[in-house]
């Protein structure tokens, strides 16, 4: 007897089980379900949830496979710094070794599987209590976790934040497809006000810094948004660096290639939305020119404590921090972003406009995009319904007319 | 007069399984059914008992909410059996035909006055072929419609040539549309594919649509919502093509000929072609399937009924489909990339990269059903200026203020048969909004 019929008799031995959900969850990930169609269409397309989350995840990857090396990368190059020695990043020189591999191995992929088990065990938990089906939403914020913290963060931490950001990002809402928050976005928020100490500072963004911290042996790595933002000299990285990658930052967020080669491959394949991804960026660009101007126009000098952020060429911010990464991956998010196309529009230039503006004005933490972010997901129901709400006074108005 | 309408919103699926242009005499089945599901919203009332003869044109049943709609037998013979469901519920009236029908006669009519062609057609049971918007439902007759417009052609996949199934008809039609233009003020609109040389191009006193597009041009509310489109309180009538040959023979011959030309279509069907038969009779013997694992639809893939064994023609239907049964798992049929599938994304789907393939698609769901998760996918293939998601989501919640706010009125269950076709979460969404419509008539009426 083939797998295919023996699990056939086992789903079908589950059936009107409890824990027939999480039977189901692991046989429709080997074999898509024996479903035909009941009423309605007689006939569906190719997709469904499970192929568009994976498309998502697999622009994901070069960015997790690069965010590996670059946790080594780092913490060698903190390492030679310490010592006196700098070296220039050269891709396979020093970049892509087996050294590197393995450091950012073990820092990286535990946080992947400490992501996965608790956030899928926790949707398992929520599946089998409601008798509903083990849906795909999990599994691409799973993914984006790992990327959007620092690689220091100890595993404990991030399983606590999990299952805070599953139950009440998503879950108390009704599940996938019910969130009013980006889950990935709850979760780096809860971490962040839970314990800014690990996602903050000039220890975390570097492998083994903290441990290290205090000792002869002592490394350091600063961001390159935390160094603009004490008004730092950001010299030793040059703008090749920053667009590849090979600076401090989140373990997926650095390098702004492979993020746009995702972008490309999310436009291309109609699951990413454009329309968000360009006006985040036009959003950010648009800030950025206005603290340039402000600068220009002599309003704000050297003196200050934002003369560093502000000063930034408003076109260098796209290369800085992480709000290329927001752009693409965190705010098209369809669930919690705005739903009709004009939305899309104005949703995005409010997160790109707004990532610059927190970015610039909160030193402490010199990064917006995420408060960004989850600050327009509560007010993309509210852009909705003034786009739909054009929609709504067209017909009002062609019932006066025709009433007139 | 002939205008121009240009969709550009839409999906023209191409699947296998095209009709032949040739028309074959059907061979003689005596298993009849009439199924008053065909017909939403009607209540029937039986006016027949089991054993009873009938004739074709005796009424079988009315409607318990519009008493004067009468429902009438295709052919002549037995009530072999009333089949009924829960709570009596009548589900299939089975008529044994006699071999030669015979017909009840129909007293001419030599009043041109709408309330006496209304009676007519109520008494005939022609007046089902009237529908209505709003609520896509048979027309009631003391309602004043705006406009009247009857589908020329159908747009949906493997669909029945309207030209073609209607070319030896140009008389009943005349005589059906001059019949029609006694019921409204406003003016009788005919949709045509752009390309069409129809006979009604020669017609006085209609207005042509030319519309050219992807489905779903041919459907009527695409047509309504650019032309005329429906207010709060506007009621207009709808009717199709191939059903005003059966109104004007009755009024011409005098007698109710239920003879459809229909299409035998789909990738199961071994030789697709047209044939001549009759409304409700057993076209299982018509269909020559390549596979038993097959799925027999009367109408077509997008809208259609799902038959059972006994095929049936149902009421409305001009097609007969079959396409194999998708009861079938797919190994890792998430992940791996998808050649022989229909796609709108290109998510590792690669049917963009054949868009003059012809698809033999299966019933399988390719995937289980979900909450909604993608935005945008939808507008791509939804002609009408109306939110689709937003108005599928109002009648989850059935907010009957924002049903009525989002343009409720002007929808039909079939607009919402592309985006479901499309919808990764399978949500059901033509259901989604035929019961956001009852829900509508009844709170609204």
């Amino acid at each position: 007897m083939s797998i295919k019929s023996k699990l056939h008799e086992i789903k079908e031995s589950f059936k009107g089980k409890t824990m027939a959900p999480a039977f189901n969850a692991f046989h429709t990930f080997l074999y898509t379900p024996n479903d035909v169609t009941s009423s309605g269409t007689h006939i569906k397309v190719a997709d469904d949830l499970k192929r568009t989350m994976n498309t998502v995840i697999l622009s994901l990857v070069p960015c997790l496979i690069f965010g590996i090396f670059n946790a080594g990368y780092q913490h060698n190059l903190a390492i030679d710094a310490a010592n006196g020695i700098t070296t220039e990043a050269s891709l396979l020189g020093n970049f892509l070794t087996f050294d590197n591999l393995m450091i950012g191995s073990l820092k990286v992929l535990p946080l992947v599987i400490v992501s996965y088990v608790v956030g899928l065990t926790v949707e398992f938990i929520f599946a089998v209590i409601k008798g509903h089906e083990v849906e795909e939403g999990y599994l691409v914020t799973g993914m984006l976790v790992p990327l959007i913290v620092p690689v220091d963060l100890p595993l404990w931490m991030l399983a606590v934040s999990v299952v805070f950001g599953v139950v009440i990002g998503k879950e108390v809402f009704g599940g996938t497809g019910m969130n009013i928050l980006n889950p990935a976005l709850t979760i780096r928020a809860f971490l962040f006000f839970a314990y800014p100490t690990w996602m903050s500072g000039d220890k975390v963004w570097v492998y083994d810094a903290v441990n290290r911290a205090g000792t002869p042996e002592a490394i350091s790595g600063e961001t390159i948004l935390g160094m603009h933002a004490q008004n730092l000299s950001v010299q030793m990285y040059d703008y090749s660096d920053m667009f590849f990658g090979f600076i401090p930052g989140s373990i997926g967020e650095t390098s702004k290639l492979l993020i746009i080669l995702g972008a490309l491959f999310l436009i291309f394949s109609k699951i990413g939305s454009w329309r968000i991804i360009l006006s985040t960026l036009i959003g950010a660009l648009v800030m950025g020119l206005i603290f340039n101007g402000v600068v220009e126009a002599g309003i704000i000098t050297d003196s200050s404590k934002f003369y560093g952020l502000m000063s930034v060429p408003f076109w260098e911010h796209l290369l800085i921090g992480s709000i290329l990464f927001g752009a693409v991956f965190m705010a098209t998010d369809p669930v919690t972003a705005a739903q009709t196309n004009k939305g899309k529009w104005i949703y995005g230039f409010l997160i790109g406009f707004i990532s610059i503006m927190i970015r610039v004005f909160n030193p402490a933490y010199p990064e917006g995009v995420f408060l960004a972010i989850l600050l327009m997901n509560v007010f993309a129901p509210t852009i909705d319904h003034f786009v739909i709400q054009s929609n709504v006074k067209m017909r009002l108005n062609r019932l006066k007319l025709k009433t007139a | 007069m002939s205008l121009d309408i240009v969709v550009k919103k839409g999906l023209d699926l191409r699947l296998v399984g095209k009709p032949s242009r040739e028309i074959e005499e059907s061979k003689f089945s005596k298993d009849f059914s009439i199924y008053p599901a065909d017909f939403h919203g009607v209540y029937p009332k039986l006016l027949v008992k089991e054993n009873e003869l009938v004739k074709a044109g005796d009424p079988l049943f009315f409607d318990k909410n519009s008493e004067r709609v009468k429902f009438v037998s295709p052919v002549s013979g037995k009530i072999k059996e009333i089949v009924r469901g829960e709570r009596r519920k009548v589900l299939e009236i089975k008529i044994e035909a006699d071999k030669n029908v015979s017909y009840r006669k129909i007293k001419k009519l030599n009043s041109e006055e709408p309330e006496k062609i209304i009676e007519f057609l109520l008494e005939y049971g022609l007046w089902t072929f009237v529908k209505q918007r709003p609520y896509d439902v048979i027309a009631d007759p003391i309602s004043k419609p705006k406009e009247i417009f009857i589908s020329g052609f159908d747009s949906s996949p493997l669909s029945a040539d309207y030209d073609f199934i209607t070319k030896d008809d140009k008389e009943s039609i005349s005589k059906a549309i001059s019949i029609l233009s006694k019921l409204t003020s406003g003016s009788i609109n005919i949709s045509l594919r752009k390309e069409s040389d129809s006979f009604l191009r020669e017609l006085n006193d209609v207005i042509i649509h030319n519309v050219s597009g992807p489905h779903p041009s041919g459907n009527l509310s695409t047509i309504i919502n650019r032309v005329s489109p429906i207010n709060k309180g506007d009621v207009i009538w709808t009717l199709n093509l191939p059903d005003l040959v059966l109104i004007g023979k009755a009024f011409l011959e005098l007698k109710f000929s239920a003879e459809r030309i229909i299409a035998l279509v789909g990738s199961s069907v071994s030789d697709p072609k047209y044939v001549k038969t009759l409304i409700g009779s057993d076209v299982s013997g018509l269909l020559n399937l390549k596979e038993k694992n097959s799925r027999i639809i009367s109408g077509n893939v997008l809208t259609g009924t799902k038959l059972d064994s006994n095929a049936h023609l149902r009421y409305y239907n001009n097609e007969i489909t079959a396409i194999p049964e998708g009861n079938d798992y797919d190994l890792f049929g998430w992940a791996k990339p998808m050649f022989d599938k229909f796609s709108v994304s290109r998510a590792l789907t690669f049917s963009w990269l054949f868009p003059e393939k012809k698809y033999d698609l299966n019933t399988n769901t390719n995937g289980e059903h979900r909450a909604f998760v993608v935005t945008g996918s939808f507008e791509e293939v939804f002609p009408l200026d109306i939110y689709p998601m937003q108005i599928l989501k109002a009648c989850m919640y059935k907010d009957l203020d924002e049903m009525e706010a989002l343009g409720m009125y002007e929808v039909s269950p079939e607009d919402f048969a592309l985006t479901e076709f499309i919808c990764v979460s399978k949500q059901p969404h033509q259901n989604i909004i035929r019961e956001g419509l009852d829900l509508m008539k009844k709170e609204i009426g």
